[in-house]
């Protein structure tokens, strides 16, 4: 039992390493689900870290500090490849949750319906992992494993998140339906991220959420939409059920199973279509 | 690196350097609130679901309850107490949201007020849509949230203070809401207060052998009590109508749903902490269990009690004239059948008080909307008389006829008493979900007739309510029901038929509306079938058959004067005209919206159904000259406070500063009811008008003065001015009696009601309240979302005591009337939380327009009539209609989620 806040990602996994502590940041999935239960064991704080809050420019890409807050994410200068990102953070729960939840708790709690993970899957974000063994880096698509379990294994703290240098002609769009404006868990999701060249899709890439267990792209939709003219997207073979056949959705309260799979192709065909407006506007 | 527990953490609350010890991973909230006494800071959910904890951390707004009070060493603090004091930003939405009414019952305006700081310190004047998107993580249950948004935006004018009756004045009581000095159930309590906690069923159906408990207890040394069945020294049976009184303090055996009580345990703050109530020594026998109306029905169903076959609580039955005759008669008729689910109450304020011994006699303090209730039904379960028991009322945040029921107090009550020392108990939000009581799931199947010429003819209404394990209110839902399914119609045919049936869900209950809100979506949907089919304008419809003076209602009552249904509905007609073409003209564009515009009316009676329903509101003139009123009348957010005021001041003849008010209080204020059915202004504001006047005439006695005289009142003095003579009146001359009153007057109203017959013909109401809105929605075709545009709801209130909250109850009732058409069902074990189960939030509700009309009732104070429950009955039907006119199809369940209503216009094709 104790309260770790340490300074350094050294000293921090020196706690983990001694066992029995929980990883705190924003603490927004932890303390709703301890209850009126005090923490079983420690709390190892990692919000005073040096280093882990902030969103940089490093490895021919991006690094998303592990700490870096959803407010961070909303209000710092990014490039348009990134504007589904901050719109999924202004969806996540509330301005409070935004100024307190982080974007790798958002993908470590794990759930279906984490707002984060497909606008990060549609930037191919690869996971950054400290241990005391040493660094590792995990793609976003295979770190995130199922309901509420992660590629993360003990004495592992994930340091930040990478995106790839993405084109600057690169523009995205999320979409979220839920049954009220805010304070909502998803019924679906999508995230899109696209380039156009001569007004045709040159590349485009699709992540629906709440959609399955995991998050994921749909890749046989994002090969079919290259080289489609965005005006075209009520084309009968696009978001069609193949190219969605890879989600798996499931009846609960807030949505059937069969109306998230409707559901997620229109989001998709809207959310390419706004992405798409973005890239033409920007010329 | 900081090292284990205790922990000292540093920082600046409201400006100033504190310290704290606290346990590793302490919320914030808890510390703020337990170690440094900031009980402005409100907890609602625990979770991050509600934003009534909301604090600024280093300016920024954060959920509190989110935060281990170690992460915000070295940082700064700000609660809504600090901001309204010390903060031009605070001090300035203190003010505004008091003119505007943007606090109800106050127990989410600290969140609120903080998160608006947080908004207006970088941007002072933002807009609907900035506003929404910083108060957006804060749920309110009371206003509807416009008037928030108004506040926030500056918009509307200081208030008077006069408070004659008619005047919009601000709450007596706004200053403690907006401040968060109001106390509510959980802020009375002192630090280190012994706790409770309620070991509940995890079953619908459970049978259940307790382990060894004095063993349990001996291995705990920080707990001072387990408490069961066999710690229940009277009646282990309670129930708010005498002869259904059916449900446990503690279930003895069996549980009957999923979250009942079969003990309690009571210890010290340390040791709760580390309870874990899966240690709790009881093991647990599933049973067959019912859930559903079909499935309590069945021959193999598990009866739930003795006596009631077929799980069949109990019904209601009104009929008159002969309504098969005029069915097979009718020009056209139109048939339907409608369902509902739970719905919970939701109010931000979980269930909480505390309790403690005072000189042998047993003090309760927790939020209620019926303390004379409370106290009747804790002398049965205790064996103790009346005398030696004392309710105090806190601040209740919320109600909306859950808190009708007593909750918390069986089991503080037996805390206090077992432990002789002083116990609190806060219910967590699941277990305020779990346990509570809901609006009743509805079943029903109506059939209409009319003739070509558009008059109605018959309606025939038979509706099943799942009354839950326990009867609480349900006899009151079958009772009500039929008088009411009506509608504010003239039929001279009719027959309703409405039965309570047992399931293993939590017991359904009171809830603002008590079953005519479900009956509403019924026939106010097939209303509007039927005008379509009779190619008639769907409110000239309503018009033609709205009930009149002179005519009977379905329950052969007569009214001469005050029904004000048509005025209501005409006030609608320029809106239905205008907002239909606008819809049309914006349904000529291409893409998946479509507008649609539904009109819905209602009409509720006003107190108990043909039972008495007295109130009795003392006052009294001290010698210091001071005027003191025992306002008896639960304030649970809706303004009884500040409404019963207006009316005794007005009827006194001083304005409504001059007025010290007590509050409810069993040892020295007269009973005044119960805060339902929408009798407070009706019933206690009579009785406060008849103590106002009874006050004055005892005045004007002492000096043979007029009427017409003026009273103003001075240090021990009242000077009487009178036809151009000035008396004076040296208080301190007279006698004082025992409560220091050298006047007094107390007065009890009960409205004249009688008894229904076995067809339910007798008059059931001394006046009924009258009501119509008007909603345009958007409906995306594709995905079955539902975006409601503006409301306009008009709504007969017989006299407007106070325009400003007549607003805010329209406002709220809206909002849950909306919440309850789209997104609010209660699933038992699924949605026990405010995040699966979600209520509107500030980005769903659209502007209200509220048309007040006024058609004076003889027997209301003033001409008042109530009004807190009619407020939510056309609302959702309105919205049916709504998105059946833009989606063309009728949805017959509620709520129309986005799959369900995409699923219907998707079988339409």
């Amino acid at each position: 039992m104790g309260y770790f806040a340490p300074a350094t990602v050294d000293d921090a996994l020196a706690v983990l390493a001694a066992g029995d502590v929980v990883i705190v940041a924003g603490g927004t999935d932890i303390f709703p689900a301890l209850g009126r239960r005090a923490p079983g064991g420690g709390l190892l704080d990692v919000t005073r870290i040096a280093g882990l809050r902030g969103i940089a420019r490093a490895d021919a890409g991006w690094r998303i500090g592990a700490a870096t807050r959803w407010r961070d994410v909303i209000d710092a200068p990014l490039p348009p490849a990134f504007d589904a990102l901050k719109q999924a953070g202004r969806e996540v729960g509330s301005v409070q949750i935004q100024n307190a939840g982080t974007v790798a708790g958002n993908i470590c709690n794990a759930s279906p319906a984490a707002d984060g993970v497909p606008p990060l899957l549609a930037l191919d974000a690869v996971v950054e992992i400290a241990s005391l063994k040493g660094p590792r880096r995990v793609p976003l698509a295979s770190f995130i494993t199922g309901v509420r379990r992660v590629d993360l294994r003990p004495g592992e703290i994930v340091t930040a998140l990478h995106v790839p240098e993405v084109s600057g002609a690169s523009h995205s769009h999320f979409v979220k339906l839920g049954s009220r404006r805010y304070l909502v868990i998803s019924i679906a999701m999508v995230a899109v991220l696209l380039r156009l060249e001569q007004g045709l899709i040159a590349e485009a890439r699709v992540a629906v959420g709440a959609c399955a267990p995991v998050a994921l792209r749909l890749t046989a939709l994002e090969a079919a939409l290259c080289g489609v003219d965005p005006a075209r997207m009520r084309a009968p073979e696009l978001f069609s059920a193949a190219q969605l056949a890879p989600l798996r959705p499931i009846d609960d309260v807030r949505a059937s199973a069969a109306y998230r799979q409707e559901a997620a192709a229109e989001l998709c065909r809207r959310a390419v279509m706004a992405a798409a407006a973005k890239a033409a506007a920007h010329g | 690196m900081d090292s284990a527990a205790p922990v000292m953490t540093e920082f600046v609350l409201n400006g100033t350097a504190v310290g704290i010890r606290t346990y590793p991973g302490e919320r914030l909230s808890q510390a703020l609130r337990e170690r440094l006494g900031a009980r402005d800071v409100k907890v609602g959910c625990d979770a991050g679901d509600c934003g009534a904890c909301t604090v600024l951390v280093d300016g920024e707004p954060y959920c509190a309850c989110l935060m281990a009070a170690q992460q915000v060493a070295g940082r700064r603090v700000e609660t809504a107490g600090g901001l309204t004091a010390d903060d031009p930003a605070g001090r300035r939405l203190a003010e505004r949201f008091q003119d505007t009414g943007a606090a109800q019952c106050g127990i989410c305006t600290p969140g609120m007020l903080v998160s608006a700081v947080a908004l207006l310190r970088v941007n002072a004047s933002p807009d609907e849509a900035e506003v929404q998107d910083a108060l957006g993580g804060v749920l309110c249950r009371c206003t509807g949230y416009r008037k928030i948004i108004e506040a926030v935006c500056r918009v509307g004018a200081a208030l008077g203070t006069e408070g004659r009756v008619g005047d919009a004045i601000r709450r007596v009581d706004g200053l403690a809401k907006v401040s968060g000095t109001e106390l509510f159930g959980d802020d009375v309590a002192p630090p280190g207060t012994l706790e409770i906690r309620v070991i509940r069923s995890p079953c619908p159906h459970a049978a259940f052998a307790f382990g060894d408990l004095a063993a349990f207890r001996a291995e705990h040394p920080g707990i001072a009590a387990v408490l069961t069945a066999a710690d229940v020294p009277g009646l282990n049976r309670f129930g708010v109508i005498p002869d259904f009184a059916d449900q446990p303090v503690f279930a003895e055996k069996a549980a009957r749903f999923r979250g009942e009580a079969v003990a309690a345990v009571v210890a010290t703050p340390e040791a709760m902490r580390a309870f874990d109530a899966a240690d709790f020594p009881v093991a647990w026998s599933e049973l067959p269990h019912v859930a559903t109306l079909a499935g309590a029905e069945a021959d193999t169903a598990p009866q739930l009690h003795e006596g009631r076959a077929g799980n069949v609580m109990c019904g209601g039955f009104v009929a008159c004239g002969d309504v098969a005759a005029a069915l097979a008669g009718a020009d056209v008729t139109v048939e339907g059948s409608f369902e509902t689910g739970f719905v919970e109450h939701a109010y931000i304020e979980p269930e909480a008080g505390f309790a403690r011994m005072v000189g042998g006699r047993l003090e309760i303090h927790a939020c209620t909307q019926a303390p004379v209730m409370d106290l009747d039904a804790l002398a049965a379960i205790l064996g103790m008389d009346r005398a030696a028991i004392r309710i105090v009322p806190t601040a209740v945040g919320g109600g909306f006829g859950s808190k009708l029921d007593i909750s918390v107090q069986p089991y503080l009550a037996l805390g206090a008493l077992v432990t002789g020392r002083p116990v609190r108990l806060t219910y967590s939000r699941s277990e305020s979900m779990r346990s509570t009581t809901k609006r009743h799931p509805a079943s029903m199947t109506v059939r209409i007739g009319a003739r070509r010429d558009g008059r109605l003819q018959g309606i025939d209404f038979q509706g099943d309510f799942n009354t839950g394990a326990y009867a609480s209110w349900g006899p009151t839902v079958a009772n009500r029901v039929p008088v009411h399914a009506s509608g504010p119609y003239r039929v001279a045919d009719y027959r309703a038929r409405a039965r309570a049936i047992h399931t293993h869900c939590p017991p359904s209950g009171a809830f603002r509306g008590f079953g005519v809100p479900q009956a509403a979506i019924a026939l106010e949907s097939l209303l509007d079938e039927l005008a379509d089919r009779l190619g008639m304008d769907a409110l000239d419809f309503r018009v033609l058959n709205a009930l009149d003076n002179g005519q009977p209602t379905v329950c052969g009552q007569v009214f001469r004067q005050g029904v004000g249904i048509k005025p209501c509905l005409e006030a609608l007609r320029p809106a239905w005209v205008r907002e239909r073409q606008a819809a049309e003209a914006f349904n000529a564009s291409t893409g998946p919206l479509r507008r649609g515009v539904g009109i819905a009316a209602g009409w509720y009676g006003c107190g108990n159904t043909s039972l008495p329903n007295p109130s009795t509101i003392k006052s009294g003139i001290r010698a210091d000259g001071s005027v003191v009123l025992h306002q008896g009348a639960m304030d649970i957010g809706q303004g009884a406070n500040t409404v019963i005021t207006q009316i005794f001041a007005t009827a006194l003849g001083v304005p409504v500063g001059a007025v010290t008010r007590i509050g409810a209080d069993t040892d020295v204020t007269p009973d005044a009811g119960k805060t339902s059915a929408s009798r407070q202004t009706y019933v206690s504001g009579n009785a406060a008008m008849l103590s106002g006047k009874a006050l004055r005439a005892a005045i004007l006695q002492r000096v043979n003065a007029s009427d017409a005289a003026v009273l103003s009142f001075g240090p021990g003095v009242i000077e009487v001015a009178d036809m151009g003579r000035n008396h004076r009146i040296d208080l301190g001359r007279l006698v004082a009696d025992a409560e220091g009153y050298v006047l007094r007057a107390e007065q009890t109203y009960d409205p004249p009601t009688s008894a229904l017959d076995p067809n339910g013909q007798g008059e059931p109401y001394a006046q009924f309240g009258y009501a119509s809105h008007l909603a345009v929605v958007e409906v995306d075709m594709a995905l079955g979302t539902v975006r409601p545009i503006r409301f306009i709801a008009a709504h007969d209130v017989g006299r407007a005591i106070n325009p400003m909250l007549i607003e805010g109850q329209v406002h709220g009732g809206i909002a849950q009337g909306l919440g309850m058409a789209l997104m609010e069902e209660f699933v038992p074990s699924r949605t026990e939380n405010l995040h699966d189960y979600l209520i509107p939030t500030i980005g769903d509700i659209p502007p209200i327009e509220t048309i007040i009309v006024e058609e004076a009732d003889a027997h209301g104070p003033f001409g008042a009539k109530g009004l807190g429950e009619h407020v939510l009955i056309p609302t959702a039907p309105a919205i049916l209609n709504a998105i059946r006119r833009a989606a063309g199809v009728r949805m017959t369940r509620v709520p129309v989620t986005p799959a369900r209503l995409r699923a219907a216009i998707g079988r339409k094709g």
